[in-house]
């Protein structure tokens, strides 16, 4: 057996039992290698649960820089017996098993093909601790120390960190520096070290951040000006709102009366939560809600009131595995067309595809800007990958000079002036009308909102060529957000090529090593990617640019297919699908693997275009 | 009919309140409604409240959530913003938009199938939430607009107009209010306006969740011998606690009753409130013997109205929240913003 050797290119996953404290020891782990300036990208893989059930913890070492989840595991950490077994069997040929070895195990838990490397945590840890939890928190710590030494890492990229971690609780440092060094010099005085994988210091991180994508999120709602939050509790998106809490607790306190410019409602249900948001929305504050699958489904009633009386609304969605609870704890783009078309009747809402917690913050900053600009909803489709996963992105960014587009309204003066208002009025045929604040003035300006067909002055109307006007004018407006979303980008192959690949949100880093692991293999495709809907004129130039285009998606049925399909009318025969929808995050190898046998398939049997 | 435009004419000798307007002011389109529905001389009351109150009718927000009682914000302040939003869900939108400006008053109107049916979870926590609000409840304990379909409200053993009885039991949702943390409880029935018009103003005066339930008698449905929300039936079995005068804070208060059926109480924006006691036993500021009160009375069948509790000094929601006093619907970059700055330095603590 040849051990598996080489520098800053490795997957290393840690099994650990849930709420064992083992998440912030990975973390400290991930982070030292960041400091190296070697770029990692670290996956959690949870249950849905508290205490007691395997969680996994998967960081992807590369130092080109390459995000996306790689697929297979070289060297695992298994500090958890319930998974051993099927733990043991993703190690790679060549790869390695790192255990706890205080207590024996028969040699039939291993694999031959794999290197074994057992340090005696427990025992290491006992004999240094006596208190129970510490002996529990400790070992992680012990592990961590163990691997810098067989993975040849900085210690001062380590003990830094802790330093900065427990600065001002001095009383923390020392024993958590103790159980660094029991397991680093253990390794040093017992094994042969370093392994054949390893790190080396390089300068890759660059000016980089590390965050999730709901920390981004609910930092760019800040940002953008939100000021009213209701929200329900809902895996994957629960620590958005989190995080915006804990940013409007650090920049909207004013600080001379301490009081807050913000508000947040945890409210009773999702139904609430929309609710809430549109009152906001329709009395002319910036706000949101964030949720997932099942909360969309919920507020679908209140989805359809937002269009239709033309109400700004901004809906985070970070999506997870349906349908209905279906994966909780796992990650898919599935929810692309229940959002797009969210409520019953016609409706079409506007959705922001972020690729990453940088996208993120951008996003949710835009959607409540292109949200106000087009008095509608629009959602920002994150997801459980983006969303719960610290990544390596390229820092926020703000322009002090930047206002906040607040759309039509008109004000007190404008109606004096005698400027004509009609709720419902396209006044400029671009569909979007002009709306007032209630309040505004005493006698001008004032109208009912409602769900019910209205006419242009928003009164009540049953009349089939009232109805028409709006719902016709609705659709300008969307024609209109068409050159207001984030364009799609576009990256071509060094070679023309017949192929084209249309792909969107988290499946972006696993695209652009897709995108080079192909050329190497001479299969030349251009790329693009999707950053919004309604899509512009250049997603329809770019299908009919190819004769072939795959749209690569994380979800079952095809869904920004069916989108393509449908609002585009293009030929579904041009657009084959590439699917990866088992709830872990797609591979590059995956893609890689599946448009090289699509396109030799399609070489092999050129496909007939239809000719008029 | 709402194709009916209604006569803008003003009669000369209509006087104006301290704020300019007429009584006309404060009125809207005509009502759809059935003819002696009671829901209409709810919107009347309103209307006289609000403009006794001398209430700008354009700070005004009248929002609703749908069925028959829900039309009726068109039917009162025509210029004020109103929003008839979705079944059971006005609390919500209510909640959000007393949010966005907290200077504005927030009147909520809903009906039984609205707020006891589809919508008792968002009644019920906008009270938990103690929204600043005028929370009236149509209450006539059918759906109309469906066709006399029973509601939550209707009583056990009542009788439909096809002469089907009611076999569940009823949300008596004063109580539930109570229960919920409502700040101001009353109950009024539609057919008297002596009641219902210093209620809904005293509620206009309270800073914080006001709810009020209103008996208003469904004349197509709901109106027969064997309802217990008829006018007939209300009007033998109602119980008054008490007659209520609203004094603006600036009048002198005199008092010209006899000690022990007078109370005066003051409210937060300075209205005192006149309760000339029927009961006098009956103590307005005392939660559980409201409670009480109102549950023995239920039991005997009465149906207990007047101001069933309020709270003097009451908690609520931009208070629990300590928001800014400034509406947030006014607040631009410069209070909201943190700038490229803060974010440089967040970009360094996240290396």
């Amino acid at each position: 057996m040849t051990p598996l050797s080489g520098v800053n290119d490795f997957v290393i996953k840690f099994a650990n039992i849930n709420g064992s404290g083992s998440a912030s020891a990975n973390e400290l782990f991930a982070k030292a290698i960041l400091r190296m300036g070697v770029p990692v990208s670290p996956r959690n893989i949870f249950p849905s649960n508290i205490q007691g059930l395997p969680t996994w913890y998967e960081v992807r070492v590369n130092e080109q820089g390459w995000q996306g989840r790689r697929g297979g595991v070289d060297i695992l950490v298994a500090m958890n017996p319930q998974t051993w077994d099927a733990d043991l069997k993703e190690i790679e040929p060549g790869g390695y098993l790192f255990y706890d070895r205080s207590k024996p195990m028969p040699s039939s838990k291993f694999r031959a093909d794999v290197n074994i490397i057992g340090v005696p945590l427990t025992e290491l840890c006992n004999a240094s601790y006596s208190d129970p939890r510490q002996r529990q928190l400790f070992k992680n710590i012990i592990y961590v120390g163990a691997l810098s030494a067989l993975l040849d890492m900085d210690p001062e990229a380590l003990t830094e960190l802790i330093a900065e971690q427990y600065k001002g609780k001095e009383k923390l440092l020392a024993p958590n520096l103790k159980a660094l060094k029991l397991g680093h010099d253990w390794v040093v005085e017992n094994l042969p070290y370093p392994l054949g994988l390893r790190v080396q210091r390089a300068d890759n991180v660059g000016n980089k951040i590390f965050v999730d994508g709901n920390t981004a999120a609910g930092l760019g709602c800040v940002y953008g000006g939100a000021t009213v939050c209701a929200w329900y509790p809902i895996t994957p998106s629960s620590s958005l709102a989190e995080a915006f809490q804990r940013y409007c607790s650090q920049y909207r306190v004013d600080p001379v009366t301490g009081e807050n410019r913000y508000a947040i409602i945890q409210a009773e249900d999702e139904l609430a939560s929309i609710g809430i948001v549109i009152g906001a929305g329709w009395n002319g504050a910036r706000a949101f809600t964030t949720t997932s699958g099942p909360g969309v489904s919920l507020m679908g009633e209140f989805i359809g009131l937002a269009y239709f009386a033309e109400i700004p609304v901004t809906i985070l969605n970070v999506q997870r595995g349906g349908p209905s609870t279906g994966m909780p704890t796992r990650t898919q783009q599935a929810d692309v067309l229940a959002c797009a078309y969210a409520s019953h009747g016609d409706t079409k809402h506007v959705l922001l595809f972020p690729e990453d917690p940088h996208e993120c913050f951008l996003h949710a900053a835009a959607a409540l800007d292109l949200a106000d600009r087009l008095q509608t909803p629009v959602f920002l489709m994150s997801d459980l990958d983006i969303g719960m996963n610290q990544r390596l992105a390229e820092p926020f960014a703000w322009d002090d000079s930047r206002r906040y587009d607040r759309g039509k309204v008109m004000s007190a003066e404008m109606l004096d002036a005698g400027k004509e208002f009609g709720r419902y009025l396209d006044v400029d045929h671009d569909g979007i009308p002009f709306r007032t604040y209630p309040g505004t003035h005493p006698d001008k300006g004032g109208y009912f909102t409602r769900g019910t067909t209205k006419n242009a002055y928003a009164n009540y109307s049953e009349a089939g060529p009232d109805y028409l006007y709006n719902v016709q004018r609705l659709l300008r407006k969307f024609e209109t957000a068409k050159a207001l979303v984030p364009q799609p980008i576009v990256r071509r192959a060094a070679v023309p090529t017949p192929y084209g690949v249309i792909y969107y949100g988290s499946t972006s880093p696993a695209m652009a090593e897709a995108f080079e692991a192909l050329a190497l293999a001479g299969v030349a495709v251009d790329i693009l990617r999707v950053q919004a809907f309604p899509f512009s004129d250049a997603v329809t130039d770019f299908i009919l640019e190819h004769s072939q285009v795959f749209v690569v998606e994380q979800n079952r049925d095809a869904q920004l297919r069916t989108l393509i399909v449908t609002e585009l009318g293009v030929d579904p025969g041009r657009l084959l699908p590439v699917l990866h929808y088992d709830g872990t995050p797609i591979t590059a190898r995956f893609i890689t693997r599946e448009i090289s046998t699509l396109t030799h398939a399609l070489a092999a049997q050129p496909r007939q275009d239809k000719v008029a | 009919m709402t194709y009916i435009a209604k006569p803008k004419m003003h009669h000369p000798a209509l006087q104006p309140n301290a704020v300019g307007f007429t009584r006309r002011d404060y009125e809207g389109r005509i009502s759809t409604l059935c003819a002696g529905c009671g829901h209409d001389s709810i919107s009347a009351a309103i209307i006289q409240a609000c403009w006794e109150m001398n209430i700008e009718p354009h700070r005004v927000a009248k929002l609703s959530g749908i069925g028959c009682s829900s039309k009726t914000p068109d039917y009162f302040l025509g210029n004020s913003h109103g929003f008839n939003t979705v079944h059971g869900r006005m609390p919500s939108v209510l909640t959000g938009a007393n949010l966005a400006n907290r200077e504005l008053l927030y009147l909520g109107v809903s009906g039984d199938g609205d707020s006891a049916s589809i919508g008792l979870g968002q009644f019920a926590h906008a009270m938990r939430r103690g929204v600043n609000m005028v929370y009236v409840l149509e209450n006539n304990g059918v759906y109309g607009l469906t066709k006399g379909q029973f509601s939550a409200t209707a009583d056990k053993g009542s009788a439909s107009k096809r002469g089907v009885a009611n076999s569940d039991s009823p949300v008596d949702t004063a109580s539930l209010a109570l229960l919920m943390g409502a700040t101001f409880v009353g109950r009024s029935f539609s057919g008297d306006k002596g009641q219902l018009v210093p209620l809904i103003k005293a509620a206009i005066g309270h800073c914080g969740a006001a709810f009020i339930d209103v008996v208003s008698p469904c004349v197509a449905f709901n109106n027969h011998s064997g309802s217990t929300k008829s006018y007939d039936y209300v009007r033998a079995h109602n119980e008054a606690v008490n007659r209520l005068d609203v004094i603006e804070g600036r009048s002198e208060i005199t008092t010209d009753y006899a000690a022990g059926t007078t109370v005066d109480l003051q409210q937060h924006d300075g209205t005192w409130l006149r309760l000339h006691k029927v009961d006098e036993a009956y103590d307005a500021t005392n939660k559980i013997a409201a409670m009480n009160y109102i549950q023995e009375h239920q039991a005997r069948g009465e149906v207990v109205t007047g101001l069933l509790y309020v709270d003097t000094n009451p908690e609520e929601l931009h208070a629990n929240l300590k928001t800014v006093a400034t509406p947030f619907n006014q607040l631009g970059e410069a209070q909201l913003c943190p700038g490229a700055g803060a974010l440089a330095k967040l970009n360094a603590s996240l290396r």
